[in-house]
């Protein structure tokens, strides 16, 4: 075993994985029991007492408390327009909610630092923020297809939690998030573990380094049709920050890749019209490259 | 009692079902079941997470899934 071990592919894969689902467990079972506090519907109630920017804000901050899955976009964006939520904010919580949640911020914290973390949360806060006070000055709203607006949905009591309930909760949440997750943060060390050991230095810094100015686009482009959770792109975007790639870069790449997927952009389409789905698409994924180059400039400041 | 289950097509709405209909056989309760799966009518109770499970109008179980144990205790509770 030990001289396994020694083997370097075998040990970054090996300590990465052990790291990042240990990791998991731990933050997955607190953040669920935050979380349980501020179910969609609860969330839904709290930003419906904002108007204008003030409600954009509460649901980009909300967005980064409130369980999400793609899988529950569709729901909670029906539940929101039908609540008589401005369509800006249902994506300012679209946007934030997979791009900055508590998990990204504690496991960003304990591989790149405290800064990079708060930094990369207040930056995807803008981005949501902004993006959908875009999206509501173009008068999205037209293009919400007709069968969502139509609904009427009734006002829901959300049962009153006991700790122990809460605990259920969360070691649920974590099993079932644990079960989903684990292959891709099996496949995100993997491509960690090619990167960190066959990938030659050179061909990242001329691809994702100082040399190319257009690296952020690069990252950005190959992210946003991909499908991965932020524990899977992690691993990846450690090995290349060793390598030579540039901060901006490499989180302008997880940002891409946790918040547009090509799953999520079908889902969305059952929904809205393609004139509101492109509109989205080009705000995050503009947002992201210029988050990208900020952080590129902060670059020395912030490791 | 009217029992409303909440979500369909996910392997964790399947099972819960299944555990609620244990929970009743169990307990004995006398009631009516009746399984909402389609998403604008789970909208329209005001509801975004599956599963959840509704008692007489009232939402017991939040975007939750549950074993047969628990859903007797909420069902007990609330009967």
């Amino acid at each position: 075993m030990n001289k396994l071990l020694e083997n370097p592919v075998l040990s970054f894969f090996v300590y990465d994985t052990a790291k990042i689902t240990l990791l998991l467990c731990l933050l997955i079972f607190s953040i669920s029991y935050i979380q349980s506090y501020f179910p969609p519907e609860r969330s839904k109630r709290i930003i419906g007492r904002f108007k204008g920017l003030g409600a954009r804000i509460t649901a980009a901050l909300l967005g980064t408390v409130t369980p999400f899955c793609s899988c529950s976009s569709i729901p909670l964006f029906i539940g929101f327009t039908s609540a008589g939520l401005p369509v800006g904010v249902t994506f300012s919580f679209l946007i934030s909610s997979p791009m900055v949640d508590l998990g990204s911020l504690v496991l960003l914290m304990s591989i790149f630092g405290v800064k990079v973390a708060l930094a990369y949360v207040v930056f995807g806060l803008i981005i949501a923020v902004a993006g959908s006070s875009i999206i509501e000055a173009l008068h999205m709203d037209r293009y919400v297809e007709g069968f969502v607006t139509a609904v009427k949905a009734a006002e829901s009591e959300s049962p009153s939690l006991t700790v122990r309930d809460r605990l259920i909760y969360a070691r649920d949440k974590m099993t079932e998030t644990l079960r989903k997750v684990f292959p891709y943060i099996v496949l995100g060390v993997s491509i960690g573990a090619v990167i960190h050991n066959w990938v030659p230095e050179e061909v990242i810094a001329k691809v994702l380094g100082t040399e190319n100015p257009l690296g952020v686009v690069i990252a950005t482009v190959v992210g946003v049709p991909m499908y991965g959770d932020i524990f899977g792109t992690v691993p990846v975007a450690e090995a290349l920050l060793v390598k030579g790639a540039r901060l901006g870069t490499v989180l302008a790449f997880m940002m891409a890749v946790t918040t547009l997927s090509l799953p999520s952009m079908i889902l969305l389409k059952k929904v809205v019209k393609t004139r509101l789905l492109y509109t989205f698409i080009v705000i995050c994924t503009f947002g992201i490259i210029a988050v990208g180059y900020l952080f590129n400039l902060l670059q020395p400041y912030l490791i | 009692m009217k029992i409303k289950v909440l979500g369909g097509g996910c392997d964790d709405c399947d099972r819960f079902y299944e555990n609620v209909l244990i929970a009743l056989g169990e307990s004995g309760a006398d009631a009516e079941v009746e399984r909402v799966e389609d998403l604008m009518e789970i909208v329209k109770l005001g509801v975004m997470s599956v599963p959840t499970l509704m008692i007489d109008g009232k939402i017991v179980l939040l975007g939750q899934h549950a074993s047969a144990e628990r859903i007797k205790e909420l069902i007990k509770a609330n009967e």
